[in-house]
């Protein structure tokens, strides 16, 4: 018992990472007013590039570095396309994604089915050592803490800082911001940039530190998960990340189930993670009232500056 | 000095509208040169493969029909619930419905010879995947949930349903365990359309939807009223119009036309549901509907270019040795510069002269 309490705990930590950078990033973008769907392909594309940059460099950091910048340029033809070409969001979003998935696999086609070193854990002296709490919380890579910091720190600057209100300020009333004399193109430009780039370390921190291993299609719908996070979250930060945990939770439920011995057929398993989300969709978006106050109100709407 | 701006028209421009499908595919080539020559591939020798082989044989031309079949018809029924603003993203999962309905009739009615069953098995396809697409709607409409995640996670979900069924209640009992059902009777399936090719006649049932949709899209007060409850969602409350009925009315016919796709796999070239049923033509045929313009008859010359780049995939990978990673680059690539284009066809690019540089140059023919 105490072993399968372990393995959720420490697990779920692990499993949650490359939701929580996708959907933090996601979380930005929506912010300020824009809906990139190409997260999926974003996540995709930042995968392969880390995986490829673990194995010819070793070094994780670079890996999650390449795989942020790789996921970023990909972003930057969403952002163009929808900011500046004033193309739909939503089939921008998809195209893009289409993309990223192609992307990925040309860059990943060589390393089909090889594994990396994963990154080592951090080593916490004495804390490590208590009893379940060591191998639950304080057993874990680098980038486990970062993006709990990571959380903290968006939270932080969302709330209470001027670049947050900016950002915000954006996303609700971009002909207000405008009015104001803030470059709403540009700012709505970087956050897309930015949650490109979360989407990237989301994929790559799966595919060289999580899994350590490359297979085509990895990101498995976890990037269309993220954006579905931001909307159980009601664009609240503390709610996105806390939807995150319990989403990298019910994944591992598949794997302990199993362990336990239930006899469920396997595809039901598979497809609880996407079950689960349409019901907590609906459970949260029933109250329309909520959902609107709460989502950004220019959320997707085409801006197009008028000078 | 001078600045470009964007202007927005105030008539629609046919000219725009063919031109800007044409530019897209013309810099699609141009990428795709660029890719080619990554993987040490002249691009001629590339776009040889990928676009003039198929067309060189008859068998290749068969091949492209067979491909352009469910993506003609998938993308006529998405399109309808694009103008209507209702996305649905998850015909892939519509299609697999579909094919799992008509599938348990085709195995539970094996052995009869009854002309009436591939009918009726094309029209419980359709319907499965009706249902399908029918519980976005509901949710959508009683919940609010977004039909885009919620289409998106019924996909993944009607994949493991498929995976489920093959692997226990629908396997073939004398398959040696295989996760297929058994091979459909020759009731059960579609006629070949030509001799010595694998086209078959279900593309005949997307020439009909395109035609249906015409009359649809361009002369029933219906479709009026989804597309107005698309471009201008207040002008159609104001007018009456109901906004539950649109998102219903899109997701229904979306996923009939998925459905219906679906049957023509397992009774056309398959001949029995197997775990692969599709090569993402769900998700293909929402690029197919973008690039048609979201217009039934721009369909069908984009679902033809791209069974095309489909089928020339398969040869450029055999020929030429480059990736089945390069159609899907290439299909991003396509839609994304057609949504770059698409700019032109609302607004067009006006110079504008800044103030400054006209005093100077005043000033210079002056002297």
């Amino acid at each position: 018992m105490t072993a399968t309490i372990i393995f959720l705990i420490a697990g779920m930590f692990a499993a949650t990472v490359p939701l929580l950078f996708a959907a933090l990033g996601e979380l930005v973008v929506e912010k300020s007013g824009m809906l990139n769907l190409g997260i999926e392909g974003m996540m995709a594309v930042g995968a392969a590039a880390g995986f490829v940059t673990v194995a010819l460099t070793g070094s994780h950091w670079l890996g999650l570095a390449a795989g942020a910048v790789a996921a970023l340029s990909v972003s930057m033809v969403f952002a163009t396309l929808s900011i500046f070409f004033l193309a739909n969001q939503v089939a921008t979003g998809l195209a893009v994604g289409v993309l990223g998935l192609g992307i990925s696999a040309a860059i990943g086609k060589n390393y089909e089915g090889t594994t990396v070193p994963t990154m080592g854990k951090i080593d916490f002296g004495f804390l490590s050592d208590i009893p379940i709490i060591g191998p639950s919380f304080f057993n874990h890579d680098p980038i486990v803490y970062l993006a709990i910091i990571m959380a903290i720190v968006l939270w932080y600057i969302l709330k209470h800082t001027k670049l947050g209100l900016v950002i915000r300020a954006v996303g609700e009333s971009p002909e207000s911001a405008n009015a104001l004399g803030y470059p709403v193109s540009r700012i709505r430009f970087l956050a897309v940039l930015f949650g490109g780039a979360m989407a990237g370390i989301g994929g790559a921190y799966l595919s060289t530190i999580y899994t350590s291993l490359w297979a085509d299609g990895m990101v498995a719908g976890r990037g269309w998960i993220a954006v579905s996070l931001v909307v159980f979250g009601s664009w609240i930060l503390p709610r996105v990340a806390i939807g995150a945990y319990l989403f990298g939770a019910i994944s591992l439920l598949e794997l302990s189930i199993q362990g336990l011995g239930f006899d469920i057929p396997s595809q039901i398993l598979s497809a609880s993670p996407y079950i689960i989300t349409i019901i907590v969709l609906v459970v949260i978006s029933r109250n329309r009232a909520y959902i609107q106050l709460n989502s950004p109100r220019s959320l997707g709407q085409t801006y197009k500056s008028s000078h | 000095m001078s600045k470009f701006r964007l202007e927005q028209r105030t008539q629609h421009s046919t000219g725009a509208a063919f031109m800007v499908p044409l530019v897209a595919v013309f810099l699609t080539l141009i990428g795709g040169s660029i890719l080619f020559l990554f993987y040490n591939v002249s691009p001629i020798n590339g776009f040889h493969a990928l676009l003039i082989e198929p067309l060189s044989s008859l068998y290749g031309v068969g091949e492209v029909l067979l491909k352009m079949g469910p993506l003609l018809l998938i993308a006529q029924g998405l399109a309808i619930g694009f103008r209507a603003n209702v996305w649905n993203i998850g015909a892939e999962g519509q299609l697999i419905v579909g094919a799992i309905c008509a599938a348990a009739l085709a195995i539970w009615l094996d052995g009869t010879t009854s002309p009436f069953l591939l009918p009726i098995m094309v029209v419980a396809g359709a319907l499965g995947g009706m249902m399908w697409a029918g519980i976005a709607a509901w949710l959508r409409t009683s919940f609010n949930a977004n039909e885009i995640l919620v289409t998106f996670m019924l996909s993944s979900i009607a994949l493991q349903l498929l995976y489920y069924l093959v692997s226990g209640p629908m396997r073939d009992p004398q398959g040696f365990n295989f996760p297929q059902s058994i091979l459909f009777s020759s009731a059960a399936t579609f006629d070949l359309l030509i001799e010595n090719t694998r086209a078959n006649t279900s593309l005949l049932i997307g020439l009909v939807v395109t035609f249906a949709a015409w009359i649809f899209m361009q002369r029933s007060l219906m479709g009026y009223k989804l597309i107005v409850g698309g471009t201008a969602p207040a002008a159609a409350r104001y007018a009456g119009f109901s906004e539950k009925k649109s998102i219903w009315l899109a997701l229904l016919i979306g996923g009939a036309a998925a459905g219906a796709a679906g049957v023509g796999e397992v009774a056309g070239p398959l001949g029995m549901l197997q775990r692969n049923i599709s090569p993402g033509y769900g998700f293909a045929a929402i690029i197919v509907a973008f690039l048609g313009g979201l217009h039934p008859v721009g369909i069908i010359f984009s679902s033809a270019l791209m069974a095309l780049l489909y089928v020339g995939g398969d040869f450029a990978r055999l020929s030429v040795g480059l990736p089945s990673a390069v159609t899907h680059i290439l299909q991003g690539l396509l839609l994304t510069f057609y949504l770059a284009g698409a700019v032109l066809l609302k607004y067009r690019v006006r110079r504008v002269r800044t103030k400054q540089p006209n005093i100077l140059s005043k000033a210079e023919d002056t002297s």
